[in-house]
């Protein structure tokens, strides 16, 4: 693609992620095409564009979670600290421990609190009572929700809150101590107040870990991220392409290319 | 052209006939059964053995051989058809394989009950040499349970919503860790109301166990005693005109058991709605 290398972050030796000349089908349908870009470490970089731009799905090529997809294939390479994770003899299953995830809906198990964050390191053979209790409180004050539930943590995790529910998947997640957060429109099935905790949370946790958000709300991805990748189908059925990526500031205020402006003036999606 | 309101109130009225005749049979099966069954059922009924050409005194062997059977059938029945809904609903590549599969399960349930009875004499009894048994009229009760338990099941598989499994797998979960710990522990409460249908199922079937379990009447204490379920004794005790009283508390006690299992499923149906709003 004519974009590829104009789109492309700067592709840096300390970038967390790198992506080089990234296709992606599901079966026929070439959803991504000529995707590069480079993802840094201790910063939140935010996925933008109209719906069904390809963004969420560029975002599980990080962790691989494509791979549960029936017919998907993926080209190119991306590299996770130098290190091609489509390449032979990487296990997606570890990948995802490393790659944590954050879904679109709230998803706590049917079980109690206490087992939705103890769940990850049990996986991974943890089952000292004391280690877990540890684990347990350190991830939950870690996504800011201990002290909201300390007293209840045999209740069910399906009778807190949206948003409470929503940084109990993130205790979940850091429980597996991940390297890298995807959060897949982690705010949109959430309340208000609940998205300014989040928010807040994802500003505390980017000391720590590599956080990349897909959003669809830009004013959203202005305030939470430093470098922010636009992306654009142009047509129904053509592949997606990365038009512009680069330090959110940039973006916002001067875009490069006439699409991202009139993305983000409103123009379009 | 009839009066549009003429023929509304018509409609209205063939719709709630039909619906209270539907109501009307239930009351008038149940009613006949309590009517004449009600007076015989005493605990003495209830606890002791029947004695005598005309089978006085109680049913209580049939009992023991009903649940005797229905328990064994459930142990058999349940790992098998759990494994097997796994693995169609996570595992199988959804194709032809699969549909051939559950269309034979499907075919399985519609077969006629005294086909299995007479396919489990041939087989369990005479062919493998159990003999009339527990264990030969619970294998063949199993497969009458088989594809009702192994459909639920895949059914209650499938209605785990996927972003919970995601959820599992986006920690680093296999799959197989994904099913035991997140899949079946949600899917667990419609899993055991299928298995409490089927077992109500097998509690009234009378055509298998005939042919499997013999018609002795016997305190079944092994898994190779014969016995004679509670169906049989019904079936005896009514065709001979043994004793009609006894037939009827016979066929009272069975219904109540029946509505029980009925009754739980609803329990916990009801409460898996509840838990997952």
């Amino acid at each position: 693609m004519i974009l590829g290398a104009a789109a492309s972050g700067s592709l840096d030796a300390r970038d967390k992620i790198s992506v080089r000349g990234l296709e992606f089908y599901y079966g026929d349908f070439h959803a991504l095409t000529g995707i590069s870009c480079g993802i840094k470490a201790n910063a939140v970089t935010a996925f933008i564009g109209p719906s069904g731009c390809g963004k969420s799905t560029f975002l599980r090529c990080l962790n691989r979670m494509n791979d549960l997809i029936p017919d998907t294939r993926v080209e190119g390479k991306l590299l996770i600290d130098g290190r091609d994770i489509y390449g032979e003899g990487v296990d997606p299953v570890d990948l995802r421990r490393r790659v944590g995830m954050i879904f679109q809906q709230p998803n706590p198990f049917p079980m109690s609190i206490y087992d939705n964050v103890a769940y990850g390191p049990r996986l991974h053979g943890m089952k000292r009572k004391a280690e877990l209790d540890e684990i347990v409180q350190k991830s939950l004050e870690r996504a800011n929700l201990w002290k909201e539930v300390k007293d209840i943590l045999g209740r069910g995790g399906l009778e807190l809150s949206g948003g409470q529910q929503q940084r109990l998947c993130i205790a979940r997640v850091l429980a597996v101590q991940p390297e890298v957060l995807l959060m897949d429109e982690p705010c949109s099935a959430i309340d208000p107040t609940s998205v300014q905790k989040i928010e807040d949370l994802m500003a505390e946790l980017k000391a720590n870990y590599t956080i990349v958000i897909v959003t669809h709300n830009m004013q959203q991805a202005a305030r939470v991220s430093e470098y922010t990748a636009f992306f654009l189908q142009e047509a129904a059925g053509e592949a997606a392409v990365l038009v512009e990526y680069g330090r959110t500031a940039e973006l916002f205020t001067s875009p490069r290319d006439k699409r991202t402006e009139d993305y983000i003036t409103g123009r379009f999606g | 052209m009839m009066d549009k309101r003429v023929a509304n109130a018509i409609a209205m009225a063939l719709l709630w006939i039909a619906a209270i005749s539907t109501v009307g049979i239930l009351v008038a099966v149940i009613g006949y059964v309590v009517w004449n069954g009600i007076g015989h059922i005493s605990p003495a009924f209830i606890f002791t053995w029947p004695h005598g050409v005309n089978a006085e005194g109680g049913i209580w062997p049939t009992i023991v051989s009903t649940l005797y059977v229905t328990a064994l059938a459930m142990l058999i029945v349940t790992p098998v058809a759990i494994l097997a809904a796994v693995y169609l609903a996570e595992y199988a590549k959804q194709g032809r394989l699969v549909s051939t599969i559950r269309f034979a399960a499907d075919s399985l349930a519609s077969v006629p009950s005294i086909v299995m009875g007479l396919f489990g004499l041939a087989l369990f009894v005479e062919g493998l040499g159990f003999g009339f048994s527990m264990l030969s009229a619970a294998l063949a009760l199993s497969f009458l349970m088989l594809p009702i338990v192994m459909r639920t099941t895949e059914e209650a598989i499938r209605a785990v919503p996927k972003y919970i499994r995601w959820g599992s797998y986006g920690l680093g979960a296999t799959k197989w860790q994904t099913v035991r710990r997140t899949v079946l522990p949600a899917a667990t409460p419609r899993i055991i109301t299928g298995i409490i249908l089927a077992t109500g199922r097998a509690v009234g079937e009378t055509a298998v166990v005939i042919y499997t379990m013999g018609q002795a009447v016997n305190l079944p204490v092994t898994p190779l005693d014969s016995g004679r379920p509670m169906t049989v004794h019904l079936f005896l005790l009514a065709m001979e005109g043994i004793n009609l009283p006894a037939a009827y508390g016979t066929a009272l006690l069975l219904m109540v058991m029946i509505l029980a299992f009925n009754l739980a499923a609803r329990y916990m149906l009801r409460r898996n709605r509840r838990m997952s709003r």
